[in-house]
């Protein structure tokens, strides 16, 4: 899960890494009252879930508080990579000296935490990676025993010549990492780590992503889910316990299991069609999540057909068979729906499927090929 | 012959009185397996399936000289399942619950690893030994025993592939679902590595998807370290960037991680990746023919072939279908 820049400040404050103070604003008069508050020039800067948010004119300077109003008015609504702004953070600006980066992931491949720092901060990390990697300094840190001081002033070093200064990067490491696990984070990120003219280091931008899978016990941070940011129909499935990713195709796809719900939409696009979703309906075979999963896809507009394949295994396939003849009834689809259901019970399940007489195939290539030509049929 | 496990192993089910602990310890008990004990706190003495519950790992591997255990503890306790299970001495570990945060993994596999015993998983469908074992969840009734190891980071899409594999009348010895998180225990590079090293196992299966470089590592151990014969299929080439595509390890970041990536990697080391899971047992029997007729130049396979087009031709027709499903 992802939270906004203002949410992840709030929490790297609360553990003593220093940010410019601020806040959030919903209106243009909020703005306003944030900047007259704050008393100084600002950064009004757009509260959205995507990368670069300065290139697409999302943050913008403020000499006044007048003028942070204007530039509220102007940013709040804008469209942002498909997202529309719905949030501000109004923040101190402060002058600068340097730029750097710090970043904490969880690095798969070694199962640790890697902390990534980069004097060359401020711009695109990845970019940086690519064209510049010997500016990039990695430590992986053994989880069992923690990230030791002297680790982190030697990071802090790659970044400052200055001793104050890589104390203070280096207690800002320290912190970082704790936050890293106290959230049961995947990704911390301070770019730019600025450092002001007072020779103060000071966390510019704050990013953090937390792992869904720890959810059940960071209650705080699963609050800070800004549903408006969201795809509707991604908030809907998720509340119905589906997987699901919409995206711009015309098949529907419903599938048990994440792995073959990938390759079906693999399919799709091999025999020349394109996938409406990504949609597992997950191991068990509640007939109710069938019905949730008809509804949703039924509700985009540009689904020409719905291929249903599953592979019964833990997943009864008269339990499905269920749900699809139940979900007929409901929503009578105007749209071809093409299924497959092998395993177990499988007889069972044709049984029943005889009620609502759809094409079925045996193998996967087969239903993939047949849902095409049917979504082709309908759109002639 | 088999992988990891095998008639002998002696098993435990840890929550074994849940949900699914209780229906899969009855299944995995009719496939054969030589299922000891469970495990479920508070609920020593009682019986599961003519099982024996146990209240602690400890207790029941005193009892039951057990050497294995799956767990099906919910993800909150999981991974304390997991560190009992080492403590008490358990050198074979596999964990099918979803949701386990990835920080705790991080933080037991290490203690796992430093006891000299074996984790699968977490968020896995376990594996069979085909007419020996089955530890987790996989459906037994789809594997037929031969010669073919399967690994993958995927349930129902294993399944498929075992399934298309069988079908074809090519059996499999070991099947193992490694898991669809970011952080898991055993990974393809064990296996493959398990299955080069097993006599019974003749040509190997390797199903990936999207998400980190454990496809790009296999490759480069594939190209050094594996002669028998590979064929890969990898889930998710159409996947948008950014997005978890339901597994919690299944997601394209800042541009590595994708599905074309790997299919390079597995090409430049040989491997022959399929363009759908059906047709994996042809690529297989190709693969296993170059074998054959190179046999005494040793080393790898000559076929590469880069992600195949769809073919016109229905190609597995004459294919008998010998083992039906229930």
């Amino acid at each position: 899960m992802k939270i906004h820049e203002y949410q992840a400040k709030q929490i790297f404050a609360e553990a003593g890494i220093p940010v410019p103070p601020g806040e959030v604003a919903t209106s243009p008069p909020e703005a306003y009252a944030i900047a007259e508050e704050l008393n100084k020039p600002v950064m009004v800067k757009s509260q959205v879930h995507v990368g670069g948010r300065g290139k697409a004119g999302g943050i913008k300077y403020a000499e006044s508080a007048e003028a942070a109003k204007v530039l509220a008015q102007k940013i709040l609504g804008m469209d942002i990579k498909g997202l529309t702004v719905k949030k501000v953070l109004v923040t101190a600006a402060e002058d600068i000296i340097s730029e750097s980066y710090v970043g904490i992931i969880l690095d798969r491949a070694t199962k640790r935490p890697v902390i990534m720092v980069s004097p060359a901060g401020g711009v695109d990390i990845e970019q940086v990676a690519k064209d510049t990697p010997e500016k990039i300094f990695k430590l992986a840190v053994d989880p069992q025993q923690g990230l030791r001081a002297y680790q982190a002033r030697d990071l802090a070093g790659k970044l400052y010549r200055d001793m104050s200064q890589i104390r203070q990067a280096a207690n800002i490491i320290m912190k970082l990492y704790k936050v890293f696990w106290d959230v049961d984070s995947s990704l911390v990120e301070i770019n730019p780590l600025v450092t002001t003219p007072g020779g103060n280091v000071v966390a510019l931008d704050a990013k953090l992503n937390v792992d869904d899978n720890g959810l059940f016990r960071q209650g705080d941070i699963a609050k800070m889910r800004d549903i408006d940011s969201e795809n509707p129909a991604e908030v809907e499935a998720r509340e119905a316990d589906l997987s699901f990713v919409k995206l711009d195709g015309s098949i529907g796809c419903i599938v048990n299991g994440a792995g073959l719900a990938m390759a079906t939409m693999d399919l799709v696009k091999r025999y020349g069609g394109d996938p409406a979703n990504f949609l597992d309906i997950g191991g068990s075979s509640n007939p109710q999540k069938v019905l949730s999963a008809f509804k949703i896809i039924l509700a985009d507009p540009n689904v020409k057909a719905i291929l249903i394949n599953i592979f019964g295994g833990i997943t009864r396939c008269d339990d499905v068979a269920r749900g699809i003849v139940d979900a007929f009834k409901e929503f009578k689809p105007e749209v071809p729906v093409v299924v497959r259901l092998t395993g177990t019970n499988e007889k069972e399940a044709a049984k029943i499927l005889k009620a609502v007489n759809l094409p079925a195939g045996e193998t996967l290539d087969e239903v993939v090929k047949k849902a095409i030509e049917l979504a082709g049929v309908e759109r002639e | 012959m088999s992988i990891f496990i095998n008639k002998k192993t002696r098993t435990l089910i840890q929550g074994i009185t849940g949900r699914d602990g209780s229906f899969h310890a009855e299944q995995m008990k009719d496939y054969g397996t030589n299922v000891v004990g469970g495990v479920t706190p508070g609920k020593g003495g009682t019986k599961v399936a003519g099982i024996p519950v146990f209240n602690t790992v400890a207790e029941a591997v005193k009892e039951t000289k057990a050497n294995a255990t799956v767990v099906y503890v919910p993800p909150a306790f999981a991974v304390d399942a997991v560190y009992e299970a080492v403590d008490a001495g358990i050198k074979m570990i596999v964990c099918i619950t979803e949701g386990v945060p990835a920080n705790d993994m991080m933080k037991v596999y290490p203690y796992v690893k430093a006891h000299g015993a074996r984790m699968i998983g977490p968020n896995c469908p376990g594996l069979i030994s085909v007419d020996e074992a089955k530890m987790g969840i996989m459906p037994g009734n789809i594997c037929k025993k031969g010669s073919v190891g399967v690994v993958s980071r995927s349930g129902t899409l294993t399944y498929e592939a075992i399934w298309a594999l069988t079908l074809a009348g090519m059996g499999q010895t070991t099947c193992i679902g490694i898991g669809g998180d970011q952080v898991i225990g055993t990974n393809f590079i064990d296996c493959l590595e398990a299955f080069q090293a097993d006599r019974s196992t003749k040509s190997i299966v390797m199903l990936g998807e999207i998400g980190g470089s454990d496809e790009e590592d296999a490759a480069k151990f594939i190209k050094k370290y594996v002669t028998k014969p590979v064929v890969s299929f990898i889930a998710g080439q159409t996947a948008p960037p950014g997005k978890r595509m339901g597994h919690a390890g299944a997601i394209i970041s800042g541009g590595s991680g994708t599905a074309a990536d790997k299919i390079v990697a597995l090409n430049k080391a040989g491997v022959p990746v399929a363009g759908s899971p059906t047709e994996i047992p042809e690529l297989l029997m190709e693969a296993l023919k170059t074998k054959k007729a190179a046999k005494g130049v040793a080393k790898k396979p000559a076929a590469k072939k880069v992600a195949a087009k769809p073919k016109k031709k229905a190609a597995r027709k004459t294919t008998k279908k010998t083992t039906k499903k229930k």
